[in-house]
């Protein structure tokens, strides 16, 4: 592919290069990515933010760091001492202590809180608590770890099966073409967000897995036929009769050279499908169906909300949570495709 | 063209099948099997009751629902009920789905009870999004770059970034409720009082009253993604060649963009109506439930609830044989609306 003069001081550069220094142009797109790392931060850092244990304090003598030990403990490195195990966190007597800026865990429940204004928003809970008395923005912190691998788990899934699928469909054509179009066919027309409702529904313990699981299984169709389309395109190109004449093996042809060049609007179905996943968790959350009732997402939040109609802030800010969410990831789908349009290399 | 479609008519019978297969193995993924769900329910939800006169209904149900036979046998049965032969073979001409677990009516029935309400909100959710998006579009391409091209795409982009289960959720929040805003109706089709004797005025109120919301939120998200298609399809199209031609043979500026760009630009609009009938059911679950409107939808919601088995894979074929239609439907109007694209000549 030919570069014109416009792209003069940008001779040599890759595909990828390209497509970065185009991705950057875009304001909106920057601003994603950086709104994107930040709620990535959130749910690394979900037990620091919001934590009904203190982060470090000193107890009877002794410097403890109960939110650290807990990971030791669920990997089984370590044992809680007997007194903390049914310990209430925040009424132990500290000769100091540094809490997380929500000490509240998602499941904690504020047994205080009797009467519906106390549960709004206040000082004590930034955002309110739901009708048993959980602390909204600690469900809201821990909820983006679930939004967030929802979204890249189910996409992974997806990518996965499709590019390979497309790749070989494209690649070898023939019966194996047919087998897997035919395949591709019938998937497509699948209600998908019916057939994901039932299952879940169905199965007596829904779980965040199986969700995944579903929504993997049902969003490759795109994918793969992108690929195998891409492949098809690609196949009968110079470089890659040079690398079979070269003798290199088909797995090598496809994955070294055919799909380097096919990744970046992978990424674009990418960005999109880790929206469609998200939304799918919320939705179903907010259906009352998926996660176990234990488990706090921002779909089950909102769930909460048609409970109690007079809560209002159990409908926006999750809302907002998923809101912003699939907007970044919608804005960066539009970067990458404005990015990767070829006609804006001429 | 009818031999087109007689061939994507034939070559539904495979997907169909695998549809009807996952559809039937559904139902057998539950825990348990149907009859003790039913019989459960019957007993108040209880899971004690194993007396002798549940083992007696069990055994009844068992024989009613064919459970005694192989599972191909009810699969057959079930299958041959879909197509509306009724269990000695004879035909009836009336699909049989089979009764529901809730109120032992025929699914057929409920289904068909619940359709129109369903079919008439998304038509005219449909048409209604259609009628703005379009202009709207328009003018947004060929204005490109100004200040109301980048405002409407703006607003454009966060209406279609909001869940239609947040905003829904808020409009019954906020402006149905007495404790800030009782502008609306919270939920259902009509008023308790209403009744037959009413002007046709008062009853047109009543229902514009109780369907302006679920209205405005089924609009917001096909309006959106609809209107964005069309500006991005109307600005490929005002680049090309022929658009030049156009512009250069002296046509006014308004020929050019509506005898020519636009109709060009129409073409891919029409295959998103093919992706838009599976929604009639799939779109209202969300929507109907949070307005409780008895459409499909809401009767879908309840069944999942409920664990309603015959009608949950009856919804589940039914909204997979609309998506093939859809499907279809989207092909021959696209034949339609470019003539370059002939399914007579080219083999599919």
């Amino acid at each position: 592919m030919s570069t014109q003069e416009n792209a003069s001081n940008h001779e040599g550069e890759s595909y990828a290069q390209f497509v970065r220094r185009q991705f950057k142009k875009n304001t909106f797109g920057m601003i994603s990515v950086y709104v994107v790392v930040v709620i990535f931060g959130i749910a690394v850092f979900a037990d620091v933010i919001a934590n009904d244990k203190p982060i470090i304090a000193s107890y009877k003598g002794s410097t403890i760091l109960p939110v650290f030990k807990e990971y030791a403990v669920s990997i089984g490195l370590a044992r809680w001492d007997a007194e903390f195990v049914t310990a209430e966190w925040r009424t132990l007597q500290y000769e100091w202590s540094i809490f997380p800026p929500i000490p509240y865990s998602p499941s904690t429940t504020d047994k205080r809180l009797a009467s519906l204004k106390d549960r709004a928003p206040s000082g004590t809970h930034w955002l309110g608590t739901d009708d048993i008395g959980r602390d909204v923005a600690a469900g809201l912190v821990h909820g983006s770890r679930y939004a967030l691998s929802i979204g890249f788990v189910a996409m992974g899934i997806a990518l996965a099966i499709g590019i390979v699928l497309g790749a070989i469909s494209g690649f070898f054509g023939g019966a194996i073409d047919i087998a897997i179009s035919r395949l591709i066919e019938i998937m497509i027309t699948f209600p998908r967000f019916f057939l994901i409702i039932t299952i879940v529904a169905m199965v007596e313990v829904g779980s965040l897995w199986l969700i995944m699981m579903l929504i993997g299984l049902t969003g490759w169709t795109n994918i793969a036929r992108f690929m195998r389309g891409e492949v098809l395109r690609v196949r009968t190109l110079d470089y890659v009769s040079a690398a079979t004449a070269l003798g290199y093996s088909t797995r090598r042809i496809i994955f070294r050279h055919v799909m380097p060049n096919a990744i970046a609007p992978v990424l674009i179905y990418a960005a999109f499908g880790i929206v469609s996943a998200i939304l799918f968790e919320s939705a179903l959350s907010f259906l009352g169906f998926g996660v176990p009732p234990t488990v706090v997402t921002w779909g089950s939040v909102l769930f909460r909300a048609r409970a109690s109609t007079y809560s209002w802030w159990l409908a926006v800010f999750p809302g907002l949570m998923i809101f912003i969410t699939v907007s970044a990831f919608n804005l960066i789908g539009d970067a990458l495709r404005d990015a990767t349009d070829p006609r804006l290399r001429a | 063209m009818w031999q087109y479609i007689l061939k994507r008519i034939l070559l539904f019978i495979p997907t169909l099948f695998v549809i009807t297969l996952i559809s039937f193995g559904i139902s057998r993924l539950a825990p348990g099997d149907p009859v003790s769900a039913k019989v459960g329910q019957g007993s108040e939800g209880g899971m004690s009751g194993r007396s002798t006169l549940n083992e007696k209904t069990v055994e009844l149900i068992r024989k009613q629902w064919h459970l005694d036979k192989p599972v191909w046998q009810q699969y057959t049965i079930w299958t041959s009920g879909l197509l509306g032969f009724d269990e000695h073979g004879t035909f009836t001409g009336k699909p049989d789905f089979g009764n529901s677990f809730l109120d032992n009516r025929p699914v057929f029935d409920k289904m068909l009870e619940r359709v129109p309400v369903t079919l008439t909100m998304s038509l005219l959710a449909i048409i209604m999004a259609y009628a703005v998006a379009i202009p709207m579009g328009v003018y947004s391409a060929t204005h490109q770059g100004t200040f109301a091209d980048r405002l409407s795409t703006f607003l454009l982009f966060a209406l279609y970034s909001l869940p239609v289960f947040w905003i829904g959720t808020l409009a019954v929040t906020f402006l149905a409720n007495p404790e800030y805003f009782s502008w609306f109706p919270s939920g259902g089709l009509r008023s308790p009082a209403f009744n037959g004797n009413w002007s046709i005025w008062k009853r047109f109120m009543d229902y514009g009253a109780h369907l302006a919301l679920p209205m405005m939120v089924y609009v917001y998200a096909d309006f959106a993604f609809i209107s964005r298609q069309m500006r991005s399809s109307m600005l490929e199209v005002v680049r090309m060649d022929f658009v030049r031609t156009a512009r250069a043979k002296g046509l006014a500026e308004r020929a050019v963009i509506w005898r020519h760009a636009f109709r060009n630009a129409l073409i891919p609009l029409i295959t998103i109506i093919s992706s838009l009938v599976p929604s009639l059911i799939g779109g209202s679950v969300i929507i109907e439930s949070i307005f409780s409107i008895p459409g499909m939808g809401e009767l879908s919601y309840k069944a999942l609830v409920a664990r309603d088995y015959p009608m949950i894979m009856a919804v589940f074929t039914v909204s997979a044989v609309l998506t093939l239609v859809g499907m279809l439907l989207g092909d021959l109007l696209y034949s339609l609306a470019d003539p370059r694209v002939s399914y007579s000549k080219k083999q599919s």
